[in-house]
């Protein structure tokens, strides 16, 4: 595959700039008063729920349901990774059986 | 717990406390950099990803960036949003990290997720110096993410093996993130009103268009419904 290499050095230079101007952010605004806004409070406490939902739905949004082999696989899969998660807690053990558990599926079983 | 405090070296201190980050970053830190190495990119592009990103998260939606192809100001849309969190890490942190010295600015660069987590569960011992801890497992965490990031790139270009679907592993990562997020909330009505705005826009404007509507009306209607809201977090 060939790789646009300034196109791919602009992209990444933005994300990590826009990253850093995050993390800065409240040392650069709050770092002399004490009190934040309460909206800002407000998003703080309930948007990150919200976006990583998006995000799921992000991850899963070429499934169709055309056929068994587009939408099986990932059902199962991320059904397995939210009952294991559930039972386990343990990050890693979700992630990575989740992830070989769609591998095979993908791979394997429904070729 | 005394008695592994005795050692007064900040460095394996703040080693010990990131063995977890370190088990994590690493695994992570490899599953994106097969992801990456598969969307045609060596391990010298992960390396300067994982070091000047830093950003979980962010770093797989970058891969999807990079090979669809996007424009920069949606770049800016989807850091803005995904990495929005990370403004609320540096608010409860803002007045410790004036006295960081030297440190300071590397601090607020690489205040990740794990990181911010590590940090506020952290009990100085005694007659050791805050600024090196905090700076020693700021640092190694980052140490692990490079380090994942560069084995997966390599892995996947000499061991030739099929890695169709390990793109699963962001999606995996997502849905671990909202369970967890799910049993700590005390109101399911953000991360059910992300699941709904997220299908509708799909459907309304198809895969490529739909994340950035669905983000923005989840801001609107999180706004419109403060006080409902609002009022559920603070009397639970």
């Amino acid at each position: 595959m060939n790789i646009d290499t300034g196109y791919s050095v602009a992209v990444i230079a933005v994300v990590s700039l826009c990253t850093i101007l995050l993390r800065a952010f409240p040392f650069l605004v709050f770092g002399g008063k004490k009190e934040v806004p309460k909206t800002v409070q407000y998003l703080g406490a309930v948007l990150p729920a919200s976006i990583m939902a998006v995000l799921v739905v992000y991850c899963l949004r070429s499934i169709n349901f055309t056929g068994m082999s587009h939408w099986l696989p990932a059902a199962f899969s991320s059904l397995l990774v939210v009952g294991l998660h559930l039972w386990k807690k343990n990050i890693l053990l979700s992630i990575g059986l989740g992830t070989i558990c769609y591998m095979v599926l993908v791979q394997i079983v429904f070729v | 717990m005394e008695q592994q405090h005795k050692n007064k070296n900040p460095i394996i201190f703040a080693w010990k406390q990131s063995i977890p980050v370190m088990l994590g970053y690493i695994f992570l830190g490899i599953a994106f950099g097969l992801l990456l190495q598969n969307a045609g990119y060596s391990f010298l592009w992960a390396f300067l990803i994982s070091v000047v990103v830093y950003a979980g998260s962010m770093q797989f939606v970058l891969v999807t960036l990079l090979t669809s192809g996007a424009g920069l100001l949606s770049a800016v849309l989807m850091t803005l949003f995904i990495n929005g969190r990370h403004i609320f890490y540096g608010l409860s942190f803002v007045e410790k990290y004036k006295k960081m010295g030297k440190a300071y600015p590397y601090l607020v660069f690489s205040l990740t997720d794990e990181t911010y987590s590590v940090l506020c569960g952290t009990k100085i011992p005694e007659g050791m110096e805050e600024k090196k801890v905090f700076f020693w497992i700021s640092f190694l965490d980052q140490c692990y993410w490079v380090l994942g990031s560069v084995i997966g790139a390599l892995a996947g270009s000499y061991f030739t093996f099929d890695s169709t679907g390990i793109d699963f592993s962001m999606t995996a990562l997502f849905i671990v993130i909202v369970v967890e997020q799910w049993q700590g909330a005390k109101s399911h009505f953000p991360a059910l009103l992300g699941a709904v705005c997220g299908i509708l826009w799909l459907i309304v404007l198809g895969p490529d268009q739909f994340i950035l509507p669905a983000l923005c009306s989840c801001v609107i209607i999180l706004l419109l419904a403060r006080r409902k809201v609002f009022w559920a977090e603070e009397v639970a």
